[in-house]
């Protein structure tokens, strides 16, 4: 498709990446609405987001960002949030090796035969724990990687997978070092 | 967690108590808004009044400490905070109404955020029980502003009222500047609270401008000494740094005797009447700059942020150079163009310290001067091309000429420039010349027609005795023409220069240089007879169509002591030269002639 927008799109040479920043902020009335509407206003992707307090007495809140971009895009990215007022600091936790990276699904199943049984298998290979049950379908909560969680839903799709709700990417730095 | 009416609903039932009433230390929220701007130094405000900030008014009616300044429409009070706010180097302040009064102000604050513009905007807003009623001109400012603010404040209780002013002037200020707004519901102006001085107020750790790195000053200075072909390019950074950033500038210049040019922003900061200075670069700078930037071997960005104007098509913008750049914010830097080198930090302290870093070695002057002789005769060649000549008349007047004539007769004086935006905007740049920094004053990134004339005004405000000349074309002008009564009313004798070729000028040459000439609804039809206009208004108006009478035209708006509305009559089919076309590279400019129609790529032409 030829460039849709006025201005030029410069031949990206470097390799695009996935990126996962965390985003310490003063929990105060738009700070999210903050974040989002840079995110979405320079055009940067934004794969999946989270969002809590994380220190009530600091009004502190955490908010993860899995977005994608070449090396040069991601810098930008950084730096331009952490021109935002309310934002404390930005981590790239990619950046590290390592990092753990952790998320929880809910995973809605309605079939019955052969077919629940496979997705029962398949939960314990996956350590799923069943939430709810009926005859016919079943509530698995699982939680991990994203790829993780990703592989595991790809199998269940042809076993009656009919609902899905993700809380997107959390992170955290291994070691003793705190943020 | 984050929604308004958690924050608000919250806090609602502590504030009303009547005990509150009672204690005499308590101000309302309107009191203690003016003892927090009185506090920061704040001398003017631009403002319009309307129903949600009554009580501000009604507190500013009973000091003498603020000036209010009452505008005709509020974009026109956003501007003149800015000409006050980039002629002075003070914070402009804007004190307008909510719903209206603050859309309004939208163009002028996303302005302020462009060019770098430090300002604080006061909105009113309806009461904290009606937000989100849709309740009469209530609308979001904050949602609305969010994008074309640095940052923007819903004050949901008193208490925190002035802590956030002194918050909003501090980010204002600091690193790159920018338009900050407070929103302030109507009920908070009454609400009573104790002041808090900006020495205890709650000080959050934002925007911080780093130390000086010594080992990046070494490894710069290590590049200069070893550069052949070096320029420095300038931007508005420098100018909002300060005026010792320009000095700073100037003397590091001379010392390395490396040649200057700048970005449309950043014109004064190196004076046009050095023989180091290279003219504007970019779309309509000059041959010099830009070949010296598309050949030179070390570039060093100061305040610049690598503007679509400036670089031109980017995969060939300055190939061969390194590439130092000094910003004072982090976001600025590799955003379009990756640099060799990013020094984050303010332009005049960075400055100082390669200067001094440059000083250490004795004899450097002369070694640099004997390694750059080859490139100072480059640049003389360059120079050789004039690029800025137009061909003159003496049948019609030339726009470049008026504008050369008035930039003779007003040298001298001390005077303060300001333009709208279009051709006459470009001319202004190229044959009005700057030796001091904050003289110039016009939109360079919003491209805003309509700034110039409310600009001047704020300018004029800042400095009452100086000469203040807005340059205008007789489109934009009409986009802010109310504010005539702004300058008769508040005795602002402000000259607004237009150059009135009866077209939206820039958009005509760009659609005969882009469309065969056919101009679709550029011609000014059914323009206004500008002498009566003025004369209407209360001021004056003078007009002149033959270049003869020019000189003592502009002899008589200098002697008049009221504002004036100069109709000059210019050729109409004149373009702006040199010109690099979209799409193109720095050493692809075209000169004057007309326009042969394969000027610009396919790609190019995509481009605005």
């Amino acid at each position: 498709m030829e460039n849709a927008s006025v201005y030029p799109v410069p031949q990206e040479e470097a390799a695009v990446a996935e990126s996962i920043l965390a985003v310490i902020v003063d929990n105060e009335p738009g700070v999210l609405s903050r974040v989002i509407g840079l995110i979405s206003a320079r055009g940067y992707n934004i794969e999946s987001l989270t969002v809590a307090e994380v220190d009530a007495e600091k009004h502190r809140s955490r908010i993860t960002v899995v977005t994608r971009g070449t090396p040069q895009k991601i810098e930008q990215i950084k730096a331009q949030l952490g021109r935002l007022v309310p934002v404390r600091r930005v981590i790239d936790i990619s950046e590290e090796t390592d990092a753990l990276t952790r998320e929880l699904a809910l995973v809605k199943i309605v079939s019955t035969g052969d077919k629940r049984v496979e997705a029962m298998r398949l939960a314990e290979i996956f350590r799923a724990r069943p939430l709810d049950t009926t005859h016919t379908s079943f509530i698995f909560e699982v939680t991990g990687a994203r790829d993780k969680i990703n592989a595991f839903l790809d199998l269940l799709k042809p076993l009656g997978l009919t609902e899905v709700s993700r809380t997107g990417v959390l992170s955290i730095r291994r070691g003793s070092e705190a943020e | 967690m984050m929604t308004l009416l958690d924050k608000t609903e919250a806090r609602a039932p502590a504030q009303s108590a009547p005990v509150a009433e009672l204690e005499p230390t308590q101000k309302a929220g309107a009191e203690l808004l003016l003892d927090a701007l009185e506090e920061q130094g704040v001398e003017v405000i631009f403002g319009y009044p309307g129903g949600a900030v009554l009580p501000i008014y009604d507190a500013l009616h009973q000091r003498e400490t603020i000036r209010h300044v009452m505008v005709r429409h509020e974009q026109g009070a956003v501007h003149a905070a800015e000409g006050y706010a980039r002629s002075s180097g003070k914070v402009g302040v804007v004190l307008v109404t909510s719903g209206p009064g603050a859309t309004n102000a939208v163009t002028g604050l996303t302005d302020a955020l462009l060019d770098s513009i430090p300002l604080v905007c006061i909105t009113g807003q309806v009461a904290r029980g009606l937000i989100g009623t849709d309740a009469f001109q209530e609308c979001d400012t904050i949602g609305i502003t969010r994008a074309c603010t640095k940052h923007n404040y819903l004050v949901g209780d008193a208490r925190d009222l002035p802590a956030i002013v002194h918050e909003a002037f501090h980010v204002a200020r600091n690193g790159r500047p920018g338009p900050v707004l407070i929103d302030i519901p109507k009920d908070v102006q009454f609400e009573r609270a104790e002041y808090v001085t900006r020495r205890v107020a709650r000080q959050r750790n934002c925007i911080v401008t780093p130390p000086v790195q010594p080992k990046e000053i070494e490894r710069a200075v290590e590049l200069m000494r070893q550069a052949h072909r070096p320029v420095f390019y300038t931007g508005g950074g420098v100018i909002n740094a300060g005026v010792e950033a320009s000095a700073a500038l100037r003397a590091l210049a001379r010392e390395t005797g490396f040649p200057v040019t700048s970005t449309l922003m950043g014109l004064g900061a190196f004076p046009a009447s050095d023989p180091q200075w290279l003219g504007m670069l970019g779309m309509h700078g000059s041959f010099e700059a830009n070949n010296a930037m598309h050949g030179c071997d070390l570039m060093i960005a100061v305040g610049a942020r690598f503007d679509d104007r400036v670089t031109g098509r980017l995969d060939a913008f300055s190939p061969g150079s390194r590439k130092i750049q000094i910003d004072i914010d982090p976001s600025s830097v590799n955003k379009i163009v990756k640099v060799d080198m990013p020094i984050i930090g303010d332009a005049g302290t960075i400055l100082e310290a390669l200067l001094t870093q440059w000083r250490k070695r004795e004899n450097e002057a002369a070694a640099a001067r004997s390694r750059l002789s080859e490139w100072n005769a480059q640049i003389q060649t360059w120079r050789g091309k004039n690029s800025f000549a137009f061909k003159n008349s003496d049948q019609v007047i030339k726009p470049q000429f008026a504008i050369e004539r008035l930039y003779q007769m007003t040298r001298g004086k001390d005077v303060y420039i300001t333009t709208e935006v279009g051709q006459h905007q470009m001319w202004a740049a190229q044959h009005f010349h700057f030796d001091d920094p904050n003289r110039w004053m016009t939109s360079g990134g919003l491209g805003t027609m309509g700034y110039g004339l409310p600009a001047a005004i704020g300018v004029q405000i800042a400095h009452p005795d100086a000469l203040v000349i807005d340059i205008a074309g007789d489109a934009s002008v009409q986009m802010m023409m109310q504010e005539m009564s702004t300058a008769i009313q508040h005795d602002l004798p402000v000259k607004i220069f237009i150059l009135n070729n009866e077209y939206l000028g820039m958009v005509r040459q760009w659609q005969e240089l882009l469309h065969d000439g056919r101009y679709s609804h550029t011609y000014s039809e059914s323009l206004p007879d500008f002498v009566k206009l003025a004369e209407a208004y209360g001021g004056a108006g003078l007009r002149v169509e033959k270049p003869g009478e020019l000189d003592d035209a502009i002899k008589e708006m200098l002697a008049i002591d009221k504002p004036v509305l100069f109709d000059c009559r210019v050729s109409g089919e004149e373009n702006v030269f040199p010109m690099i076309p979209s799409g193109a590279a720095h050493n692809q400019m075209l000169f004057g002639g007309a326009f042969t129609g394969d000027e610009v790529s396919k790609e190019g032409r995509v481009q605005v």
